[in-house]
C-alpha cells in the first residue's frame, strides 16, 4: 500500500468513519474528506482511464483542477456524472465509479487504443473518417468516446433560482477574500462572500501560517464567522461563482442538500443557482499549478507539488513513501519540506534551473535531501502505477531512480477565468511566467494569488484595501518571500508527454497541429481538443499556448489564450434549468372556461401559448371524426367556439380614428359607431403582420381585434408608434385580451339559440345585420355581440367578462341542446374557414406577404399616407411573378394535398411554383380543399399544376379562386 | 446581463427590455416622394458601430415606456439613457 493515512493531523474527524464504495470495492474514509482524500489514503492509486488511450491514471490535483479522476457518483435517478473526485465531498454510503473504462478502471478493455497510439494522432477521426460519410462511422466513434453516461430517469430532487443584489460580491476565501470581504462587511456594506469549498479559507486550509497571531485555519474560521454574523453579509461555502456577465452580473451555483449521489435529506433544494448583481466585485479566486510536460508525466504518482502538500495537510493523506520532486520553480520546495515533515522520504529534487536560489537547495540539502540542478525527468516507469523515474543530469547522463510518487510543478496559473470572463484584459508576466489580470473592464478588482501576487501579506493588504478596508489590514507574521521560475514548457525527450490529461494531447500533438498550420489557440484547441471537457484546460491552457509559442517562434503574449467561457467548473442541468420544468417549463394560459371544456370531453392542444380545445371527441370518436362531425354541425345547426384567445386592444382619445388611419392599410375613420370593419396591418417593410375586425365602440373609443398570436405584439406595437413617431396624438392603448371572454354561436340555427338564452334586443337580420355591434344581456349577463363570421355561417360572437364565461358556456349549451348545438375545437374552425377561402394570417401568409399578395392591391389606391404604404411600390414587390393566395382543388383525389408540399407545373422538370399552405377535407362536399401561394396564381386560375408528393411523382390539382363557396376571398356578407 | 436604467422605473435587469434598434432614424415624409433609394436607406441600411452607439429600448414587461440608451457595442457599457422627446446630447 502506498498512500497512507498519517497518525494524526488534518481536517477530518476520525471519530466520524465513513463507508463508501468506488469500482464496487468498499473502502473507509472520514467526515471531512473528498474521495480523492478517502481514495489517496486508502492507497488506490488508479482512479480513472483517460479518454482517447485509456491509459491508467491517478489523482493529479487536490481541487476543480482535477483533471484525471473523474468520477459518476450514485445509481439511477440521482447519479451524477464526470465529477471530480476532488470535489465529491465523501458521506456514508457513498458509491462512485471511474468513468471512461470498462469494465474497470484497473483493467480496461480500450486500453488497447494505447497500442495503436502511434496511429491516432490529433485530428485522426477526422483525416480518417471522411470517406465515405463520416456520419458512418459517428455513432460508434461517439459511443466509444463519451464520458460518463447520464441517467435517463426523471430527475427526482428540486432545483431553484434565486435573484440577489449586493455592495460587494467577493469571491474565494482565501487571506485576500477574507480580507476584503471582512473589510467591507465592518463598513456595513451588503457583502456577499462565496466559497466553492465547504470550508472557508482556501489555501490557509492547507498552507502553514500565521495571522494576528493565530494560525490561518484559525483567523479563517473566525473571520469568516464574523462576516456571516454581519447584519447585512451572507457567507456561501459550497458555492462556485461560475459566471461574470455584463454590468456585474454573476452566476452562482450552490450545491444545497445533499452530497452528490446521495438523496436529498430534507424539504431543501438539491442545488440553488444565484444571479447576483453586485455593485463591485473583488476576485480573490487563487491560482492553479501548472504540470510539467515530460515523457510519463501521466502515469499515477505523478502529482502536482501542492497537492501533495494539499492532502498532506489538509486530509492526513500522504501521497507515497518515497518520493521525487520536479520542479522549474520554488513553490514545489515546500512540497519537499511537507513531505519530509509528514515522516516520508524524498529521493530527490530535480529543479531544471541550472541555479535556483542557494537558500532554496541548502534547506533541503541541510535535511539530506540530494538535489540534482539544471537536471529532468526524462521518463517514469510502473505499471499500473510509479515505481521509479529517469534523471537525466545535467551532463546528460541517465539515472534511474526509484520513488513512488513525483510531485511536480510548472509553475503557477492565476485563476483569472471570471476576470476574462468580465471583459478584462490578460497581461503576459514574462518574470513569473503567467498570465495575471490587466485591465479591467467592469467594477472589478482581483486580488492576491488570482492578480499574481503570490505573498500572503501584500494579498491580505490588496484584498482589505479592495474591501475599503481602512487602517491596518490583518497582519500576517512573516515577510514574503519573492519567488523565481526558470521556464521549462516541455522536456526535450522522446515518448508521450502530456499537456491535457484529460483529453489525452501530448506534447507532440501540438507540435503536429503546428506542422498543419493550426497555430492559433482557437484552431489547435479545436484540432486537438485540448482544453476542452470537464476541466476546460485548467491545468493545460498555459503549458499548450507556450509549446505553440515555442514551435512557431513567437512571443507568449502574441500567442495568447484562447476564450475562458462559463461555467468555470460544470454545472447541471437540473440547476439552470430551476423551477422552469415540466409544466412550468412554458406555463399554458387557460381559457376563462376551461374547466366547462374539461367537462365537454375536449381535447386540448397548444395554439400560441394557450391551451385550447382542438376537438370534443365523443366516446370512441377519432379526431378526424370529431372534426368532421363539429364542422357539419356549424354548417347544419350550430356550433359554440371559445375564441377567447383572440386579441383586443382599446384604442381610445380624440385622435383614436386618426391613428387608426396612419396604422391600418384601410381606412377606418369612416367606420361608425356600432359598426365593425375587417383591416389589415402592415410593416414598414409592406408585409401584412396581422388583420382583424375593429368595431368601433365611440366616436373616440375603437376596439381593435387581432389575431390570437398577435395580441401581445400588436399592443406593443400601437405603443411603438404612438411614443416614438406620434408622440403628439391624443390617444391610449390598452390592450384587454384577457379582460374578455369570447363565445361564439355560429351555424344556421345560431340566433335561435341566442334567442332561446334570452337577450334583450332585437337580433332579427334587419336589427342587427352583419358587421355590427351591439351592447347588451346575454341571459342575463352583461355582453358585446359582434356579427362578424370566420366560418360563412350566421355568427354571433359574444364578449362577457372573463370571470362570467362559465355562466354564459352554460346558458348558451342549454339553450342550444334542442338545435343541436355541438361544441367546436379550433380544427374544424379552421377547415370551415379553409372551406371559404379565408386567410388565416400566419398560415396562409409569412413575413414577406404583401396586400397584394393576398388580394388586397386595392388598398394602394389610398391617398394618404400609412405605415407600409411607401415600400409597396418598392419594385420587388411590383413585380409580376410573386406568389399570390389562390385555392386548389384536387383533380383526381379525395385524399387531402399535405400542407407544406410544392406545385409545380406538369411541363416543369424541376422547381417550385408555390406551396400549399392550409389543407384539409371538407365534410360538406366530401372532398379535399386546400388554399396556396402560387407563383402569379390570380392569372392562372384553372390551370392544372402537380402537388409534388415524391421524387418525380405528384398529384394534378387545379388553381382556383380561394374557397369553395364564395367567389372571392372577402368576408361573407350574410 | 445588461443592468439598464429606466427612466420611468430606475434600474432593472435586461429580460425585462426589448431593443428597438438604432435611435433618432427619421421617418422620411411625405413618404410618396422618397426616392425607393432614400426609402430602402431608411428600412434597411443602418449604422453598425463598433463604439457608441444611440438605440431605443423599451421596458417591456414593465412601464411599457420606450427611451434612448447610449451604449458601447463592444464593452457594453451604457453612459446615458434619455427619455424621447429630450434632446440627445
Amino acid at each position: 500500500m502506498s498512500g497512507r493515512r498519517l497518525p494524526g493531523g488534518g481536517r477530518i474527524d476520525r471519530n466520524r468513519p465513513l463507508n463508501f464504495t468506488f469500482e464496487g470495492r468498499p473502502y473507509r474514509g472520514y467526515v471531512g474528506d473528498t474521495l480523492a482524500s478517502a481514495l489517496l489514503a486508502a492507497g488506490v492509486r488508479v482512479v480513472g482511464r483517460s479518454f482517447k488511450y485509456h491509459r491508467p491514471r491517478g489523482l493529479l490535483a487536490a481541487g476543480v483542477e482535477e483533471a484525471n479522476a473523474l468520477v459518476q457518483v450514485g445509481e439511477g435517478a440521482r447519479a451524477e456524472v464526470n465529477l471530480r473526485a476532488t470535489e465529491v465531498e465523501l458521506h456514508e454510503g457513498l458509491t462512485a465509479r471511474a468513468v471512461n473504462c470498462w469494465p474497470s478502471a484497473r483493467f480496461d478493455v480500450g486500453a488497447v487504443n494505447n497500442l495503436f497510439g502511434r496511429l491516432l494522432p490529433a485530428g485522426f477521426y477526422y483525416k480518417t473518417f471522411m470517406w465515405p460519410d463520416w456520419r458512418w462511422f459517428e455513432p460508434v466513434i461517439r459511443r466509444a468516446a463519451g464520458l460518463g453516461r447520464p441517467s435517463i430517469l426523471p430527475d427526482p430532487d428540486r432545483y431553484e433560482t434565486r435573484h440577489a443584489h449586493c455592495d460587494l460580491l467577493v469571491v474565494g476565501s482565501g487571506p485576500a477574500g477574507l480580507a476584503a470581504a471582512l473589510a467591507a462587511s465592518r463598513r456595513g456594506e451588503r457583502v456577499m462572500l462565496v466559497e466553492q469549498d465547504p470550508l472557508p479559507g482556501g489555501s490557509l486550509l492547507w498552507r502553514p501560517a500565521q495571522i494576528d497571531g493565530r494560525s490561518g485555519s484559525d483567523w479563517a474560521e473566525r473571520a469568516a464567522a464574523e462576516i456571516a454574523a454581519a447584519p447585512d453579509a451572507l457567507v456561501l461555502t459550497r458555492t462556485t461563482a461560475i459566471g461574470y456577465f455584463d454590468h456585474n452580473a454573476l452566476a452562482l451555483l450552490e450545491r444545497v442538500a445533499g452530497a452528490a449521489g446521495s438523496p436529498g435529506p430534507d424539504h431543501r433544494p438539491r442545488q440553488r443557482l444565484w444571479s447576483v448583481r453586485a455593485r463591485r466585485v473583488v476576485l480573490a479566486a487563487g491560482a492553479l499549478e501548472r504540470p510539467l510536460v515530460f515523457p510519463g508525466n501521466d502515469r499515477p504518482g505523478v502529482m502536482l507539488a501542492s497537492a501533495v502538500s494539499e492532502y498532506a495537510a489538509r486530509w492526513a493523506a500522504r501521497a507515497g513513501d518515497e518520493a521525487v520532486v520536479f520542479t522549474n520553480n520554488d513553490s514545489a520546495y515546500a512540497a519537499a519540506h511537507a513531505l519530509l515533515d509528514t515522516g516520508g522520504r524524498v529521493a530527490a529534487v530535480v529543479d531544471s534551473r541550472p541555479a535556483p536560489p542557494a537558500r532554496r537547495t541548502a534547506s533541503l540539502q541541510a535535511r539530506g535531501v540530494r538535489t540534482l540542478l539544471g537536471a529532468s525527468i526524462v521518463a517514469t516507469h510502473g505499471r499500473p502505477a510509479l515505481t521509479g523515474v529517469t534523471i537525466r543530469d545535467a551532463e546528460g547522463h541517465d539515472h534511474r531512480v526509484a520513488a513512488d510518487v513525483l510531485a511536480m510543478s510548472g509553475g503557477w496559473n492565476p485563476t483569472v477565468h471570471l476576470f476574462s470572463q468580465s471583459g478584462g484584459a490578460l497581461v503576459w508576466d514574462g518574470e513569473q511566467a503567467l498570465f495575471r489580470p490587466g485591465r479591467s473592464a467592469q467594477a472589478e478588482v482581483s486580488v492576491g494569488a488570482a492578480a499574481g501576487e503570490f505573498g500572503l501579506s501584500t494579498a491580505i493588504e490588496q484584498g482589505w484595501r479592495a474591501g475599503g478596508g481602512e487602517g491596518a489590514p490583518p497582519l500576517a507574521d512573516a515577510a514574503d518571500e519573492r519567488w523565481t521560475i526558470g521556464p521549462l514548457w516541455r522536456v526535450p525527450a522522446r515518448g508521450k508527454a502530456f499537456v491535457d490529461f484529460q483529453n489525452d494531447v501530448t506534447a507532440d500533438d501540438i507540435a503536429l497541429s503546428a506542422r498543419e498550420n493550426f497555430v492559433s489557440v482557437e484552431h489547435l484547441k479545436r484540432y486537438t481538443t485540448l482544453g476542452m471537457a470537464a476541466d476546460q484546460g485548467k491545468t493545460s491552457n498555459v503549458n499548450a499556448l507556450a509549446i505553440m509559442a515555442e514551435l512557431t517562434g513567437r512571443p507568449i503574449a502574441d500567442v495568447g489564450t484562447t476564450r475562458f467561457r462559463p461555467p468555470f467548473t460544470p454545472a447541471t442541468f437540473g440547476a439552470i434549468g430551476g423551477r422552469a420544468r415540466g409544466e412550468l417549463f412554458q406555463p399554458l394560459r387557460r381559457l376563462p372556461a376551461h374547466d366547462r371544456h374539461v367537462q365537454a370531453g375536449a381535447a386540448f392542444e397548444e395554439y400560441g401559448g394557450w391551451l385550447r380545445p382542438a376537438h370534443y371527441p365523443g366516446a370512441g370518436e377519432s379526431a378526424h371524426a370529431a372534426e368532421q362531425r363539429e364542422a357539419l354541425a356549424v354548417r347544419r345547426a350550430v356550433g359554440l367556439f371559445d375564441g377567447s384567445p383572440l386579441g383586443k386592444i382599446d384604442v381610445v382619445g380624440a385622435d383614436a380614428a386618426e391613428f387608426l388611419d396612419r396604422i391600418y392599410a384601410n381606412t377606418l375613420s369612416t367606420l361608425k359607431v356600432g359598426r365593425a370593419r375587417y383591416g389589415l396591418m402592415l410593416n414598414e417593410q409592406g408585409a401584412v403582420i396581422d388583420d382583424g375586425v375593429t368595431v368601433r365602440l365611440a366616436a373616440d373609443h375603437f376596439l381593435v381585434g387581432t389575431t390570437g398570436g398577435g395580441a401581445d405584439r400588436i399592443a406593443a406595437w400601437l405603443e411603438e408608434w404612438l411614443q416614438c413617431e406620434w408622440p403628439d396624438l391624443d390617444v391610449l392603448v390598452a390592450p384587454v385580451t384577457t379582460a374578455w371572454a369570447v363565445l361564439t354561436l355560429s351555424g344556421p340555427k345560431a340566433r335561435d339559440v341566442l334567442d332561446a338564452a334570452g337577450v334583450d334586443m332585437a337580433i332579427g337580420e334587419e336589427d342587427f345585420p352583419h358587421m355590427t355591434f351591439r351592447e347588451c344581456r346575454v341571459a342575463g349577463v352583461p355582453a358585446r355581440i359582434s356579427r362578424v363570421s370566420f366560418t360563412g355561417e350566421v355568427s354571433f360572437e359574444v364578449s362577457v367578462a372573463a370571470d362570467r364565461a362559465c355562466e354564459l358556456w352554460d346558458r348558451l349549451r342549454l339553450a342550444g341542446a334542442p338545435f343541436g348545438l355541438a361544441p367546436v375545437g379550433i380544427e374544424a374552425w379552421m377547415l370551415l374557414r379553409m372551406e371559404m377561402g379565408y386567410l388565416h394570417l400566419g398560415a396562409d401568409t409569412d413575413g414577406a406577404t404583401t396586400p397584394d399578395d393576398i388580394g388586397w392591391g386595392r388598398v394602394l389606391k389610398r391617398r394618404r399616407d400609412f405605415v407600409g404604404r411607401r415600400s409597396l411600390t418598392r419594385p420587388e414587390l411590383l413585380r409580376k411573378d410573386r406568389l399570390q393566395f389562390v385555392g386548389v382543388e384536387a383533380v383526381d383525389s379525395t385524399v387531402p394535398v399535405p400542407v407544406g408540399s410544392h406545385l409545380r407545373s406538369p411541363g416543369l422538370p424541376s422547381g417550385s411554383e408555390g406551396y400549399v399552405t392550409s389543407s384539409g377535407l371538407s365534410p360538406t362536399l366530401g372532398r379535399g380543399v386546400a388554399l396556396a401561394m402560387v407563383r402569379a396564381g390570380r392569372s392562372r386560375y384553372g390551370e392544372e399544376l402537380l402537388v409534388i408528393t415524391g421524387e418525380g411523382r405528384g398529384r394534378r390539382v387545379r388553381v382556383t379562386v380561394p374557397g369553395v363557396r364564395g367567389p372571392g376571398g372577402e368576408p361573407l356578407d350574410g | 446581463m445588461l443592468l439598464i436604467a429606466c427612466p420611468w422605473c430606475g434600474p432593472r435587469d435586461e429580460t425585462e427590455f426589448v431593443n428597438g434598434g438604432e435611435a433618432h432614424i427619421d421617418r422620411p415624409t411625405p413618404a410618396e416622394s422618397v426616392s425607393d433609394a432614400d426609402w430602402a436607406a431608411y428600412l434597411f441600411f443602418h449604422d453598425n458601430p463598433r463604439g457608441w452607439l444611440a438605440e431605443r429600448w423599451v421596458h417591456a414587461f414593465g412601464c411599457r415606456q420606450w427611451f434612448n440608451v447610449e451604449r458601447d457595442t463592444v464593452t457594453h457599457e451604457i453612459r446615458r439613457v434619455w427619455r424621447l422627446g429630450e434632446p440627445r446630447a
